[in-house]
């Protein structure tokens, strides 16, 4: 990596900008902030059971304490879609008279230490009158189920959002083709897991009544939205602040019940309140992710064309529904992209999310392309196995090769490299080489399996993807505002909410090639309602490209500012100058001026200028992309021992196309942060209920995020198809990791293990389930 | 995840120590490494009065070789083991599930007597405990006793210790050259307790087994010596078909639980899957 | 003897803390909230994740199963401790930059000092090892390839 020289910056792995104090420790993260502040501390009371009537919460003498008694005047969380087929549902702050799932906050005790509240939360009493729950989606859709709300969908008591779409003409392709296939696959529920839980300080200002709410948050302005709109208080008493987040992956971007509790706590008391939830909390009562099935048909013509795809979608969404996206967030989005990078015409599909008396979902890394993913890669592996050709061919023949290419759901697929990338990632991976190692391994016992998966990456949309979701509110743009300094320093304000992804160092990069700084000279302000424009945040792989456009734009607007001053100075036409080095140079002369000394000019000597516009360095600008997709290849190889159902990855393989580079390193290092928590949802992550609806994973004992000896090595190879469809040739890459993995990786546990009559659908494929389909396998004589 | 609130003793000395314990009674602990204590406590699952804590005892610490065994002091940590210079097919063994406890920031705290004292049917050294029939040396205000392991682990996280005694020691037996030994375990990720967790000794001479040990972890509420397993294999010929034969025996003979890491059934055929590697792979 | 806070002496990376706490309090508490030292992170309080790994004595621990009280009188070298007087980063940090071995640097203190404990150590370090001793920590966001090579460029650089 490099740290220091001459730009171009751009396409350089540029070592982080604010890596030394993290690394020294002086990374302040919301526990940090708690820890040396004067303040209270929070336990919330949860629900011990998953349904119920509450009929009361007992709060001793002594113990301060909130129930949703005291929280009459503040709204609960409901957000909603434009459309009929979704069912408003609220999430009170606190639960009144009913509980929905284990670990639903029942009362808010607020004491001087988290020790002294734990203790007092203890006390209170909380009694409820247990219900059958509803644990499951088909126990949700059976018929006379317990309704988990009383809201009513037509026909089904626990549907809560169903989308569905017939293209024209679908039935007579479906009905004339040659083969159909169906293949059923699913993911388990899965959490998203940040080392660092959630926590929030709410801090009252007494002089003005103002809270800042400093939070571990992906989403700071819309945080401040949801809490002032179910406070009923106007927007500038509160000011919501992302100190360092230790990581979210969509954890950390909707709305906390906890975090309204907070800033209500915070003003009735007039003091800071605190509130770092533990990671039995976090596995409990924070956002679960995945828990979706799929039944997908496939009508191929004799050649292994995909002609037609019939889907069936079942998100269990738990008991709410998250603010802003929804709990249509995970159905919805399998729905519209479900197709993938396969040139499919005729689509019937439906997709409901279904409630369930458990944790409610939340976006997750990926949404529900991951198990979308897995569901079609299978159902292409399956056919081509039933057609007698190849897994690459068959998917040679379906991957879209024209650009730009519109879906079945209306995406307009901009252009990229599906076949380029798998023939990338399949001769690296040596095809025929390792059919001879298998074919030994198997010689002496030893099962080994390769697979593949390809996908589309849908990244960077702006407004017009989500204005189609019809959302209550709709995300998309991002502002920045640039500023330089008198002495050429320059600070710029985004709405992005940055976490990890390292975005300060690549917008750093970017801006610096354009106004001929070094990236160092560029302080990014982000996180803070006070100081920054609205903006949505980060999440579902948006930040460089969108908020990365925006810096550009606005970056050459300071540029043109930039360039008519130091015109000026050098009696010359301001486009005819070069930027670079610190210097703005008129081009095969020697007559250059050193920027610094223009930055001065612009605030110091303005009346000196005949031309420009005003004093000072100073431009914004807004983005609002309507979306690009990268795309990738993964293939991975594993090893099965068949006796003990355990499976081993040896190599992890990643053909990248994600437009341009900005930082490579920092590209990588979101392809393999997002390959592990791919094989986690492929092979370790699960969580449990037991038949009461208690969590029986409440612990990192049992839940079980993979460590590095579970994370094989993985190689990464990139092309950079630029389109023309976003402003610096970058697409998105945060999430497509998380979406390749599992597919690849069960896919090749298939390949180890279809001789003896196995193959995979489901994740994970813990030992104990892999070692029972085979035993079965067996039993049946299916070898 | 913060513990309910306690008191704190440490103890100078054993004769403090067990005093102290005399006098709190049913509600006090001890705390030797915390490794098991503390998390219990973090999540108040565990909720004492009161804390001994002995981790001052250096006389508690390290190895004490005999002629015919060793007695490993209760406060041992898991490294001095996986570290140890016991010679001999035992030194194998101890190094060997040394290794297999935790992770390494587990293994610098946590202690031999600890776990023993636990007593998770998981655990690499209640299942050693039990496999070479150990002797616990175990001190109250009343004087020292000895239980043999057989009578000490009595249910799951449940021993024969009364609430007012000390573990000192653990008494292993020296085993001679004639011994095969071997550590197989299996579980979900690095580190992780073992689902099933296998350990034998075998003593082979001229390819013929003569005594035979082996123990089960995660299996029954407490390590569980195989005596189906060892009948088969006592006498019998050190090759595949005596250890096909004790691992399925072995097998056949438990009735493990289950949970969502496995259903009883899957964890009977770990352990036949894993006694047989084990009886593969014994080495001195 | 009682609840009630206690008094103790920690030394921590070599300066010395008069603190006074709950028996109840973790040392990872008491080094955050008592010695204002907040590098050191809880990511689980049950022993798993790592976040809280601190070196007691030059050994790697969990500072979230060991309490204040037990730590009294011991060394402790926190994150805060690597870098050197002025600023230079130890090897292993700088490791850690130079090979992009952190994202949101929740997981990082803990496993610098876990690093820190092998490296520093006077046993032979192989990659073997490495690879062993790094899997005794959780992160979530590099995947670990990166922490593994960072730990593995600061072992061949402290070798020499
Ligand atoms: C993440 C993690 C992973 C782990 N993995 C494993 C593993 O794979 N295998 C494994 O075996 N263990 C594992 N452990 C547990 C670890 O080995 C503990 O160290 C051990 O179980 C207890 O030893 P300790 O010294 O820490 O005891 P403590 O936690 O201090 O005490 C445990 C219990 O024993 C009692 N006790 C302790 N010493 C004595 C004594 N001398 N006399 C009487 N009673 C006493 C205590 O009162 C307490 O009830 C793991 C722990 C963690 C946190
Ligand atoms: S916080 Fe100590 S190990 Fe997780
Ligand atoms: S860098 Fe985020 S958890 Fe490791």
């Amino acid at each position: 990596m490099t740290g220091s020289g001459t730009g171009p910056w751009v396409g350089r792995s540029v070592r982080r900008l604010g890596d030394p104090s993290i690394l020294r420790g002086e990374g302040r993260y919301v526990a940090d902030a708690i820890a040396g502040q004067d303040c209270l501390h929070t336990v919330f009371v949860r629900s011990p059971v998953a349904a119920g009537v509450l009929r009361a919460v007992q709060v001793p003498a002594g113990v301060w304490a909130l129930t949703a008694a005291e929280l009459a005047s503040v709204a609960g969380i409901c957000p909603t879609m434009d459309r009929p087929d979704y069912v408003p549902v609220t999430t009170p702050v606190l639960a009144s008279d009913v509980v929905r799932f284990v670990g639903e906050p029942v009362a808010m005790v607020v004491a001087a230490s988290p020790a002294e509240a734990l203790d007092a939360a203890e006390l209170v009493g909380v009694e409820i009158d247990r219900t059958p729950p509803v644990l499951s989606v088909a126990d949700a859709l059976r018929a006379g189920a317990p309704a988990v709300h009383d809201v009513a969908f037509p026909g089904e008591v626990n549907t809560v959002v169903q989308g569905t779409l017939t293209t024209p003409g679908f039935g007579d392709i479906f009905n004339a083709a040659a083969t159909t296939v169906t293949v059923s696959s699913g993911s388990a529920r899965q959490s998203a897991l940040p080392i660092e839980t959630r926590g929030s300080l709410a801090d009252y200002e007494q002089r003005t009544g103002r809270v800042t709410l400093t939070t571990s948050t992906q989403m700071p302005h819309v945080t401040r939205t949801g809490i002032c709109t179910s406070l009923g208080i106007p927007a500038d008493l509160l000011r919501v602040v992302a100190p360092d987040v230790g990581g979210a992956f969509g954890q950390k971007m909707c709305l906390a019940r906890e975090d309204i509790a907070l800033v209500h706590a915070a003003r009735q008391l007039r003091r800071a309140v605190a509130w770092v939830e533990t990671r039995e909390e976090n596995l409990t009562a924070s956002w679960h992710s995945r828990e979706q099935q799929y039944t997908l048909t496939g009508a191929f013509d004799p050649d292994g064309r995909l002609l037609a795809l019939r889907a069936d979608i079942v998100a269990d969404v738990g008991a709410y529904s998250c603010y802003p996206v929804t709990f249509g967030v995970e159905p919805l989005m399998a729905l519209s992209e479900l197709p993938g990078p396969y040139a499919l015409e005729h689509y019937d599909v439906r997709a409901r999310g279904v409630l369930t008396n458990k944790c409610p979902i939340a976006p997750y890394r990926g949404v529900s392309r991951p198990a979308m993913t897995l569901a079609l890669e299978r159902l292409m592996d399956t056919a081509a196995k039933q057609l007698g050709i190849s897994p690459v061919q068959i998917r040679l023949r379906n991957l879209v090769r024209e650009f730009p290419h519109t879906t079945p759901t209306g995406l307009v697929l901009d252009k990229a490299s599906y076949v380029e990338t798998m023939q990338d990632a399949v001769t690296a991976a040596d095809l025929p080489g390792f059919r001879v190692r298998q074919q030994a391994a198997r010689e002496q016992g030893r099962l080994l399996g390769i697979g593949l998966s390809v996908f589309a990456e849908h990244t960077g949309y702006g407004t017009p993807a989500f204005g189609a979701r019809r959302l209550f509110m709709t995300p998309g743009y991002e502002r920045v505002e640039i500023t330089m300094d008198p002495s050429a320093g320059v600070v710029i304000r985004i709405g992005s909410s940055p976490h990890g992804q390292g975005l300060a160092t690549t917008l750093a990069q970017i801006i610096a090639d354009e106004l001929g700084i070094a990236p160092e000279q560029i302080r990014v302000v982000h996180g803070d309602t006070d100081s920054t424009p609205f903006g949505w945040g980060t999440f579902a792989s948006r930040s460089l490209v969108i908020c990365g456009g925006a810096a550009l734009m606005a970056a050459r607007r300071l540029r043109q500012q930039l360039a008519a001053i130091a015109g000026e100075l050098l009696d010359c036409d301001p486009w005819d100058l070069v930027f670079g080095d610190g210097r703005i140079t008129r081009p095969g002369t020697e007559s250059e001026v050193a920027i610094g000394h223009v930055a001065g000019f612009a605030y110091l000597n303005m009346n000196k200028l005949k031309s420009t516009s005003g004093s000072g360095l100073y431009a914004e600008a807004e983005y609002d992309p309507r979306g690009t997709f990268s795309n990738a290849c993964h293939i991975a190889e594993v090893e099965v021992d068949p006796e003990t159902g355990e499976v081993k990855i040896l190599r992890f393989l990643v053909a990248e196309d994600a437009g341009r580079l900005i930082n490579p390193a920092i590209a990588d290092g979101q392809i393999c942060g997002g390959v592990a928590q791919g094989i986690a949802n492929a092979l370790y992550e699960e969580l449990v209920y037991d038949e009461d609806g208690n969590l029986s994973t409440a612990s990192l004992m049992d839940y079980l995020p993979p460590t590095s000896a579970e994370i094989p090595p993985i190689t990464i190879m990139h092309r950079e198809t630029i389109s023309d469809t976003e402003l610096t040739g970058a697409k998105g890459i945060g999430e497509g990791g998380t979406i390749g993995a599992p597919a690849a990786v069960l896919s090749a546990i298939s390949d180890a293990v279809t001789h003896l009559g196995v193959d995979v659908f489901q994740m994970p494929q813990s030992p104990h389930r892999l070692h029972a389909s085979i035993q079965e396998a067996k039993q049946e004589g299916r070898a | 995840m913060k513990p309910a609130p306690f008191d704190y003793i440490p103890a100078a000395s054993v004769a403090e120590a067990v005093a102290a314990l005399a006098e709190l009674g049913d509600g006090s602990k001890v705390l030797a490494g915390g490794q098991s204590l503390l998390p219990m406590m973090n999540f108040r699952l565990a909720r004492p009065d009161a804390l001994v804590d002995i981790g001052g005892l250096g006389e508690l610490r390290g190895v004490q070789a005999r002629e015919r065994f060793i007695e490993v002091g209760a406060l041992t940590r898991h490294l001095d083991l996986e570290r140890t210079g016991v010679p001999g097919p035992l030194g194998s063994l101890l190094r060997s599930a040394g290794a297999q406890v935790g992770h390494l920031p587990i293994r610098t705290r946590g202690t031999f007597g600890g776990s023993v004292a636990h007593a998770d049917p998981a655990s690499e050294w209640c299942v050693l405990a039990a496999l070479l029939d150990a002797t616990m040396t175990v001190t109250s205000l009343a004087g020292t006793r000895t239980v043999a392991a057989a009578d000490f682990f009595t249910t799951i996280f449940t021993t024969a210790l009364e609430p007012d005694e000390l573990l000192t020691a653990v008494t292993l037996p020296r085993l001679d050259e004639s011994y095969r030994v071997a550590v197989v375990e299996f579980a979900r990720r690095a580190g992780d307790f073992a689902i099933v967790a296998v350990m034998v000794a075998c003593s082979v001479r001229n390819g013929v087994i003569g005594d035979a040990r082996v123990c089960l972890g995660g299996v029954a509420d407490r390590p569980v010596r195989s005596l189906a397993a060892e009948s088969l294999l006592a006498g019998q010929p050190a090759g595949a078909a005596a250890f096909r034969a004790a691992a399925d025996a072995a097998a056949a003979a438990v009735s493990p639980p289950a949970d969502i890491h496995g259903s009883a059934g899957y964890r009977r055929d770990l352990v036949s899957v894993l006694l047989r590697r084990a009886l593969e792979r014994m080495a001195p | 003897m009682s609840r009630a806070k206690r008094d103790l002496i920690l030394y921590v990376n070599g300066d010395r803390f008069a603190v006074s706490v709950e028996p109840r309090k973790s040392l990872a508490d008491t080094l955050r909230e008592d010695c204002h030292l907040t590098g050191t992170h809880l990511g689980c309080e049950h022993g798993v994740c790592g976040a809280c790994t601190v070196l007691l004595d030059g050994e790697p621990v969990r500072a979230c199963l060991i309490l204040g009280v037990q730590a009294a009188g011991h060394s402790i070298r926190t994150v805060e401790g690597l870098a050197g007087e002025n600023g230079t980063l130890h090897p292993l940090q700088q490791a850690f930059w130079d090979n992009h071995g952190l994202q949101c640097g929740f997981c990082t203190p803990g496993f610098l000092m876990l690093a820190a404990g092998l490296l520093e150590s006077a046993d032979p370090v192989t990659d073997d090892k490495i690879d062993d001793v790094l899997s005794s920590n959780l992160c979530r966001c590099t995947g670990y390839q990166n922490i593994t090579r960072a730990v593995c460029a600061a072992a061949r650089v402290m070798r020499q």
